[in-house]
């Protein structure tokens, strides 16, 4: 009889879930924390328990999986030491730091999977901190969650699958969409196609919704660039640029991103090594093809990592899983081992499509009015970057210590990247040179009178 | 005016609350985001231009929805779910 692992898992999305679950499977009863009301995550993340849509209008073709991810949780939840609302703001060598209903407390563990997510990566243009802009993701999860939409009239800008998606599904359920922005041009998405077949169904999502949206006389233009968002209190207009004039657009909601940012505080603080990843534009935790990371006891599952997105993420989630078993001595299905890793082998090279599909706007710095707020918490604007960099600053933490930018209470969370994408365009530097924000614990603000467990 | 519009699950019960010291009324199963964003235009002013603000990421991330309850704590308006009798206020922000 081998002594059980104490294993913790951080974040409960589709990768968190089926970690636990995996565990489970095997006899090992994980701590399972997450900041989330109910589980899910993000894209699959669960209306509040009194709300009655089903699925289907919440999940669209993806109910199956979500329902079947919620399933999951529901099952574990009543076994395992699950812990939602829960902040882990700390980690160190085996021991985390958790505020749980405004109590702190400790949590040891002998092995970590950290499924941490992703958010929106954001590209800011000039009154992005009106009330009524959002991103993304926001956008979603106000209608999924919350049953509303961001406004009256709303236009959707920036590039990515979750564009599309969320236009669709606004106006699915009923609100005006004014119009899409997508940055991509129409021939990156023909140049894309090769790659992007290899996942056939989820090719063909992405064409439904467009084809929806055109069908239901929603407006989408390509190749169209959104510039400007005009409004005193509030959001009143967009100003866009296609390939000819310049337009303006009455509305009073704007949601916008361009694509998704990996959490990877948690792995940072816990000294995982990072690598440069092209493919992302960003630093990442490296890890294995099973999930390991570069500190003994530390995996590393889900978009958190890298983003790979949800279908990706409950395949890696199981495989850290299996690698946390396989690390403890004990015997786990290799070749279902081998199998997931394959299936991510696929999926890494469908993303690579979607890059190419959607690409990013590499002349977003060089564009950038000099007046644009960058760093949303502190205030910091684009040209007090440049001037940062033109006193030779060009490393970012640095820069951060310079001028502010990424030092408020978001910690970089909204402006980080965009703040070395500018670095990089002022200096003239590659981007990877530029370094990445050093996590500071508490990865998240924590409240004053904090009680401690005794 | 709002700056949310609700779309579905309206057949809620509502949930009285203090707004900025004046009654409002939420559904239950809000968000406060939700509850004070279907009745008005932002939830806080910026730290240095005191700039109107109503959140943004709302994921727990931008940490740009913050209010503060009646027993002073402040919290993530996206994240933290409205309750009968809550009391809740902006604040105003501050310039330079």
């Amino acid at each position: 009889m081998t002594i059980q692992p104490s294993v913790v898992i951080v974040g409960a999305g589709p990768a968190g879930i089926r970690a636990a679950q995996t565990l489970h499977a095997h006899g090992v009863n994980a701590c399972l924390v997450d900041e989330g009301l109910r589980g899910g995550g993000q894209i699959y993340r669960r209306q509040p328990a009194n709300f009655r849509r089903d699925p289907k209008a919440l999940y669209g073709f993806e109910a199956g999986k979500a329902t079947a991810v919620h399933q999951a949780m529901d099952t574990l939840a009543t076994h395992i030491d699950y812990r939602p609302q829960t902040l882990v703001w700390n980690a160190e060598d085996h021991r985390l730091d958790v505020l749980q209903e405004g109590r702190a407390g400790t949590l040891d563990y002998t092995h970590l999977i950290v499924a941490t997510g992703a958010t929106d990566r954001i590209l800011p243009v000039p009154g992005w901190t009106l009330p009524g802009v959002y991103s993304l993701g926001a956008a979603q999860i106000a209608l999924k969650y919350q049953g509303c939409a961001i406004g009256e009239r709303v236009v959707f800008a920036g590039s990515g699958p979750l564009l599309y998606l969320v236009a669709y599904q606004y106006a699915k359920a009923g609100a005006k969409v004014l119009a899409v922005l997508d940055s991509a041009p129409f021939s990156a998405q023909c140049r894309a196609l090769p790659a992007l077949l290899g996942q056939p169904l989820t090719l063909a999502k992405g064409l439904y919704y467009r084809a929806w949206l055109t069908a239901h006389g929603i407006a989408v233009h390509q190749g169209a660039t959104l510039q400007r968002i005009d409004g005193e209190k509030r959001v009143s207009a967009v100003q866009w640029q296609g390939s000819g004039e310049p337009q303006r657009l009455e509305c009073d909601a704007v949601a916008f991103a361009h694509a998704l940012r990996s959490e990877t505080q948690l792995a940072d603080l816990l000294g995982c090594e990072f690598q440069w990843s092209e493919l992302n534009r960003a630093w990442l935790p490296s890890r294995d093809s099973a999930g390991r990371s570069s500190v003994p006891g530390v995996y590393l599952a889900g978009d958190g990592a890298g983003i790979m997105g949800a279908d990706a993420a409950e395949m890696a989630g199981e495989l850290a899983a299996l690698a946390v078993l396989a690390d403890h001595g004990q015997s786990i299905d290799t070749v279902r081992s081998e199998h997931l890793q394959r299936k991510l082998a696929g999926i890494e090279r469908f993303r690579q499509g979607l890059e190419t599909a959607f690409p990013f706007p590499e002349d977003w710095a060089s564009n950038v009015p000099n007046e644009t707020i960058i760093c949303r918490c502190e205030e910091v604007s684009a040209a007090d970057i440049c001037a940062t960099v033109n006193e030779g600053h060009w490393e970012i933490n640095r820069v951060k210590a310079m001028c502010r930018v990424g030092m408020g209470r978001c910690q970089g969370r909204m402006c980080g990247l965009a703040a070395t994408e500018l670095v990089a365009h002022c200096s003239g530097r590659d981007l990877h040179s530029i370094g990445r924000l050093r996590g500071q614990a508490p990865i998240k603000p924590l409240p004053f009178g904090v009680e401690s467990q005794p | 005016m709002a700056l949310l519009k609700r779309l579905a699950e309206q057949d809620r019960p509502a949930l009285a609350f203090t707004l900025d010291g004046e009654p409002a009324s939420g559904l239950l199963g809000d968000t406060l985001l939700t509850a004070v964003l279907t009745r008005s235009e932002h939830l806080r002013g910026s730290d240095f231009s005191a700039e109107p603000r109503a959140g943004f990421c709302m994921m727990g991330a931008c940490q740009d929805c913050w209010v503060r309850l009646g027993d002073g704590q402040r919290v993530r308006a996206c994240s933290t779910l409205l309750e009968a009798g809550q009391i809740v206020s902006r604040d105003p922000g501050r310039q330079l």
